[in-house]
């Protein structure tokens, strides 16, 4: 999947796979459609800060609770900012 | 197995629902050892068979030769629930009620479960059901009388899957307290980066472990003789007796098969903060 699926374990490609399965199958949302939000995403928080979008992750798991179950179900995502100081100063019509 | 707990008294009866989803990865085994394992330490302790058409458990429990009755038979009324009853000898206040093997699904329906259930609970302190694969009929017989749930898996992708879709409909039917068995686990493999370790499947399925299980060839000879290897000298055999006290609600750290042991603490810390 990424750059450097040579080096990774068997173990872990099945968590990577179960991990997006398993979101499709709870919420009923295809891995597609989250690509798609993910890519959406990323372009909208690009215009105001420099991210990394390569290791960005988004995923829909239940609010609150950190065992991901029984509750509503809210959309969280993770996104690495590549560099801080840029936030400084923003320039809102880059 | 020493009959430490035994001594205290149940005050009602606590039904559980053993299921997974997926076939083959250990829920008939999981009842027998989980309910010879309770008789074991005293417990008056009802297994019923919900798989009609493809009965098991009496096969693992070595009771086939002495089935009459059958579940189905009660639901027709063609027998009295006790008469359906196979008590098994080797241990005191152990019962099965086999399921029908020339029947299917359709025979039985959940409100006629929960009716067969409503009276056992009068008698025994635990009833497992061990419940077939599928998410269709049979598992809502199995699962309409029930109060908890144990959820068997293997730490592979298609058992984690269906486990997963398993919890989301227990949920949905309004199951509180779900426990997760993690059945054949290797630690060799583990160790190699090719399985998943207990801590991987928790963090995936987010409910509360129960058990470990390791692989175990001790599985099948048990299976072979017909009797559950719970309490015995071997990994699993050792396991399952873990997982009947926490059953119980007894807090029992987990057996090391490994040299790991700060990974073994963590797993342990996981089922008690759960």
């Amino acid at each position: 999947m990424r750059h450097f699926f040579r080096r990774k374990s068997s173990c872990q490609v099945a968590k990577d796979r179960l991990k997006i399965l398993l979101i499709s199958d709870r919420v009923n949302c295809s891995p597609e459609m989250m690509e798609l939000i993910k890519g959406d995403i990323a372009k909208v928080i690009s215009k105001y800060m420099k991210i990394d979008a390569e290791n960005m992750e988004i995923q829909i798991n239940t609010k609150g609770s950190k065992t991901g179950r029984g509750g509503k179900p809210s959309l969280f995502a993770s996104i690495p900012i590549v560099d801080v100081s840029s936030m400084a100063d923003l320039k809102p019509n880059r | 197995m020493e009959n430490q707990f035994s001594q205290e008294q149940q005050n009602c009866c606590e039904v559980i629902v053993v299921t997974s989803g997926k076939g083959g990865v250990g829920k008939t085994t999981t009842s027998a050892n989980v309910g010879t394992g309770l008789a074991k330490l005293g417990k008056k302790v009802c297994l019923i068979d919900t798989d009609i058409g493809l009965r098991n458990l009496d096969v693992v429990m070595g009771l086939e030769n002495r089935i009459v009755y059958n579940l189905v038979d009660v639901v027709e009324g063609s027998c009295r629930v006790k008469q359906a009853l196979i008590r098994d000898k080797r241990h005191p206040g152990l019962y099965l009620m086999p399921s029908a093997q020339t029947r299917d699904k359709s025979s039985v329906t959940p409100g006629q479960m929960v009716k067969v259930i409503e009276h056992l609970k009068e008698q025994f302190d635990y009833i497992i059901l061990d419940c077939p694969a599928g998410i269709e009929q049979g598992f809502q017989n199995a699962i309409a009388g029930a109060d908890r749930a144990l959820v068997v898996t293997t730490p592979e992708v298609s058992a984690i899957r269906d486990a997963d879709r398993i919890i989301g409909l227990l949920e949905a039917n309004g199951f509180k307290q779900m426990d997760l068995v993690i059945n054949r686990l290797r630690m060799d493999m583990v160790r190699r980066g090719d399985m998943m370790s207990a801590q991987d499947v928790v963090d995936i399925l987010a409910i509360p472990l129960i058990g470990i299980i390791p692989d175990d060839e001790n599985v099948v000879v048990s299976t072979n003789q017909g009797e559950p290897l719970v309490g015995s000298a071997s990994p699993a055999g050792q396991a399952y007796a873990n997982v009947v006290l926490r059953v119980q609600g007894k807090e029992v750290p987990y057996l090391n098969f490994d040299k790991g042991i700060s990974f073994w603490t963590r797993v342990s810390g996981i089922f008690h903060k759960a």
